[in-house]
């Protein structure tokens, strides 16, 4: 027998004056191989099109449809129907603006946070039309394209407490886009450079090592290995700068 | 209302975009990019396989040049495309993809010595040259003479999108995302900028700009099975050709990609096939080198299509719940090979098919995936029909695919046109100084202001939705990978039907605010007009040429049809107009066999003098 499914889902539309914050129920009859994704938009062609939520690639590339699953940040697209339970609650992502029901503006936080850890190649060298390309070892091109598979989705700060906090923390998504920068030859940026950027308390030092971060990300990325690296790095830093003899 | 000016606006974020964006910027000018989502969650991340850019670093590669590139993309293209346009694209290629580099993406490098690769489920060894070592390596493609996509892992589209969004940051380009843009403001003559709508508010904007460019990507989405992104409906083409001015070029050139898999339609990436791949039928057996002996699984895109749809129709198709199959099968490849560089397509099926590719085969079937067509441009992407308005990307028809895009060309394109488009974006912006005419822009705002009040008091019938399936239902069934005169005649038919219904829609809902039906609402018509420009222009082409394959004109015939379609839409009227140009003024390459996909061709030579 299939199952009945229940989902509870957080509506509120800030554009309309009689709309209050609440959870409302839609019922759908489980089919094979449903996905919230297809879940979701059957709930609003067939019982409410007013219902807003954000998909994209509906393939898990371009991190647009995460959400709160049953308490849980993650990607809409590909969590699978059967492996929930019946009652489904699904809420618009923490940390972020709510622009209604379960739709979060993601785009802002994220030019906001890249423009502040300047998340570009630093390098004085002038782009050469004529020349061959500069030579990398694979391994190394192999290491950052570990690091930028990242897909921005928000899920790391939606799990995050301390993001929650403090809405100045740059999260575990700026720290490992940092990473990548200082494994990238291309990039001439020092550490004292980084320091200035994530030396902080909005940085690498809000860091209370949960570890939510990591649990929720979609693509697996090691934000673990990639925290405990930069605080590393950072954390000696900032001893060679009070310790005189090594100055 | 807000009226937000700028030398330079670009309606969409994605690569092509936004490298026009960056070239703008870096030139001194305002660049403001529109996007209907954040520009990192444009469709080109999910561009899998790799861009081609004739390197000629690897040892299958070695001998590679923008020659060979340039006789696989004409041939690739059936000699559909416009060979000027060719030869700058992949004059400039390797350039852009150095550029990429030099900007930080991690291209996949050459290693030294000794390897295994795939070819047709055989193992074969090729040893890399040490004096190659660290430069940037490619894997194999479709249709192409010589390994040439250079890739990263299999994600190459999001490595380059994330890399060059932030040379755009760096560069002051400005995003204004979650917007949508609804008509272009222009005067008959010139175009001025657009009218907005907000997609967090639902409020409208008029953005007045020297130049305008359109680079919204493909259209997939008027078919029901696609692999496009759910945001890829053709917004920026339905705004060109609602100016009754500019012309649609080819759009009846729309690509199926073998490998969209089942049901879902997501897409995996050819490289797939390029690293050794094989496809297998009900009976697990190989069957494209029976069909291509020469190129197998590696012929061009429309040709595997094709042969995988006859495959099926000879009953050979494996039966599901979804329809009839075919398989992938990459369990040869190994475990290592498919968790690196074939990661995405192994999270896809984990994610998605919930079935494990090291181990088990992947259900795949032909599903529309690219679209040739777009906003007709000339070589410098300036849209035909209106100064001050261009095109790039898959938004354009500046016509380098011709009938047929061959893998990773679409990804070169994006950047290669940004730059080239974008250094022409530059040269215009410095010899032109404009006046906005304000009767224009309020005529073109009161316009769309009108259309969301009438939808929100309204007094239609019909539910958007509904609509909406109908039309992909159409296209799916009758304007497909096979085409046949009595089917177009029926699709024409249906969408001019479905074209009244779609200016008819009653909301269910209130309408306010970022509303999505409304959103929908206001984008259903053009995009039914787009299909009617696809199944007509189909309809009217009594030939077959790359992607467009006629049953009853299975010739490709250079005699009548060596020409692009421009389709116009005058408003009010149910059909397009189509009028026809010459495929390329310059002919480099005259019009041969492609050595694959078989089909007889009616020469050119043969027309009476």
């Amino acid at each position: 027998m299939a199952r009945k499914l229940t989902f509870s889902i957080f509506r509120y539309n800030p554009a309309d004056p009689d709309s209050k914050p609440e959870m409302k129920k839609y019922y759908l009859t489980e089919t094979e191989n449903l996905n919230l994704f297809v879940a979701l938009n059957k709930i609003r062609e067939e019982q409410d099109p007013s219902i807003q939520f954000d998909f994209c690639c509906r393939a898990g590339i371009c991190g647009a449809c995460a959400m709160v699953i049953n308490g849980r940040p993650g990607l809409a697209c590909h969590t699978k129907v059967k492996d929930l339970p019946d009652q489904i609650s699904l809420m618009p992502l923490p940390g972020f603006k709510l622009v209604g029901d379960l739709s979060v503006d993601t785009g802002t936080w994220f030019r906001s946070m890249n423009q502040k850890i300047e998340s570009w190649v630093h390098t004085d060298k002038k782009f050469d039309p004529e020349a061959e390309e500069e030579r990398m070892d694979n391994d190394l091109a192999e290491k950052i394209y570990e690091l930028d598979r990242c897909i921005e989705c928000g899920c790391c700060i939606g799990a995050c407490a301390t993001a929650q906090m403090r809405e100045d923390f740059l999260g575990a998504v700026a720290l490992n886009r940092i990473s990548r920068f200082i494994i990238d030859p291309r990039d001439k940026r020092q550490e004292k450079d980084y320091f200035e950027v994530v030396g902080t308390d909005q940085g690498i030092f809000g860091c209370m090592g949960l570890l939510g971060c990591e649990d929720v990300c979609p693509k697996d990325i090691p934000l673990q290995d990639q925290l405990a690296f930069v605080r590393r790095k950072m954390g000696f830093y900032a001893l060679k700068k009070i310790i005189p003899w090594k100055n | 209302m807000q009226i937000i000016y700028t030398d330079f606006l670009s309606i969409g974020s994605g690569l092509a975009g936004e490298r026009v964006a960056i070239e703008a910027a870096q030139a001194g000018f305002e660049a403001i990019c529109l996007s209907l989502v954040p520009p990192r969650r444009s469709h080109s991340s999910a561009a899998q396989g790799g861009m081609q850019a004739s390197l000629g670093n690897c040892i299958k590669g070695e001998g590679d040049c923008p020659d060979v590139h340039f006789l696989d993309t004409v041939k690739g293209s059936d000699w559909g495309c416009d060979q000027e346009v060719a030869r700058m694209f992949v004059d400039t290629a390797p350039l852009a993809i150095r550029q990429m580099a030099y900007w930080g993406v991690p291209w996949n490098r050459v290693v030294a010595g000794k390897s295994f690769y795939f070819k047709g489920g055989e193992k074969l060894e090729k040893e890399e040259k040490k004096e190659c070592e660290g430069l940037i390596t490619a894997r194999d493609f479709g249709g192409t003479a010589k390994w040439r996509a250079c890739y990263c892992s299999d994600g190459a589209g999001h490595a380059m999108l994330y890399t060059l969004d932030n040379v755009a940051i760096q560069s002051g380009v400005k995003a204004h995302d979650r917007v949508e843009a609804l008509s272009l403001i222009h005067d008959g003559e010139r175009c001025m900028g657009a009218v907005v709508r907000c997609l967090k508010t639902g409020e409208l904007r008029a953005y007045l700009a020297k130049a305008t460019l359109i680079a919204t990507g493909g259209f997939g989405r008027i078919y029901r099975a696609s692999t496009n992104a759910i945001i890829n409906e053709g917004g920026g083409l339905i705004i060109a050709l609602d100016t009754g001015v500019v012309p649609l070029g080819n759009m009846e050139a729309v690509q199926f990609h073998p490998t969209g898999i089942v049901p879902t339609d997501i897409l995996v990436t050819e490289g797939c096939r390029g690293d050794g791949g094989t496809l297998l039928d009900v009976n697990q057996e190989r069957f494209m080198h029976v069909y291509e002996p020469e190129k197998a699984e590696l012929a061009s895109r429309d040709v595997v299509s094709r042969r995988m749809t006859e495959h099926i129709r000879k009953g050979l198709g494996v039966k599901s719940p979804y329809g009839e199959h075919l398989w992938l099968d990459i369990r040869h490849l190994g475990e290592k090979h498919i968790t690196t560089k074939l990661r995405e397509v192994y999270e896809i099926c984990k994610n998605f098919l919930g079935i494990d590719p090291i181990t088990q085969l992947i259900p795949v079937r032909p599903t529309q995936h690219y679209s040739m067509g777009g906003v007709r441009t000339n070589k410098d992407g300036a849209a035909y029909g209106l100064q001050g308005l261009f095109s790039a990307g898959e938004a354009c028809c500046w016509d380098m695919h011709g009938f047929n895009r061959l893998g990773g060309n679409s990804l070169a394109e994006t950047v290669v046109a940004g730059m080239i488009v974008g250094g022409k974006v530059v040269e215009f912006l410095k010899g032109y100084e404009t006046s906005f005419d304000t009767s224009a822009i309020s005529s073109a705002v009161k316009k769309q202001q009108e259309k969301i009040d009438n939808l929100i008091s309204g007094d239609g019938t019909e539910q958007v939705y509904a609509v909406r399936d109908a039309m992909q239902d159409v296209l799916m069934d009758y304007v497909g990978i096979f085409r046949n005169e009595k089917d177009l005649t029926l699709a024409v038919d249906k969408l001019k039907e479905i074209h009244e219904r779609a200016n008819n829609i009653k909301l269910q809902s209130n309408g306010l605010g970022a509303n999505p039906e409304m959103a929908l609402a206001l984008r259903l018509p053009g995009m039914v007009r787009l299909a009617l420009c696809v199944a007509y222009g189909a309809l009217e082409r009594k030939e077959s040429r790359g992607s467009h394959a006629r049953e009853d004109y299975p010739e490709r015939n250079d005699r009548d049809w060596l020409v692009r379609t421009l389709a116009y839409w005058k408003e009010g009227s149910e059909l397009p107009e189509l009028k026809y140009e010459p495929a390329t003024q310059v002919v480099e390459l005259p019009p041969g066999d492609r050595g694959y996909g078989g089909g007889k061709i009616i020469s050119a030579e043969t027309r009476e003098a």
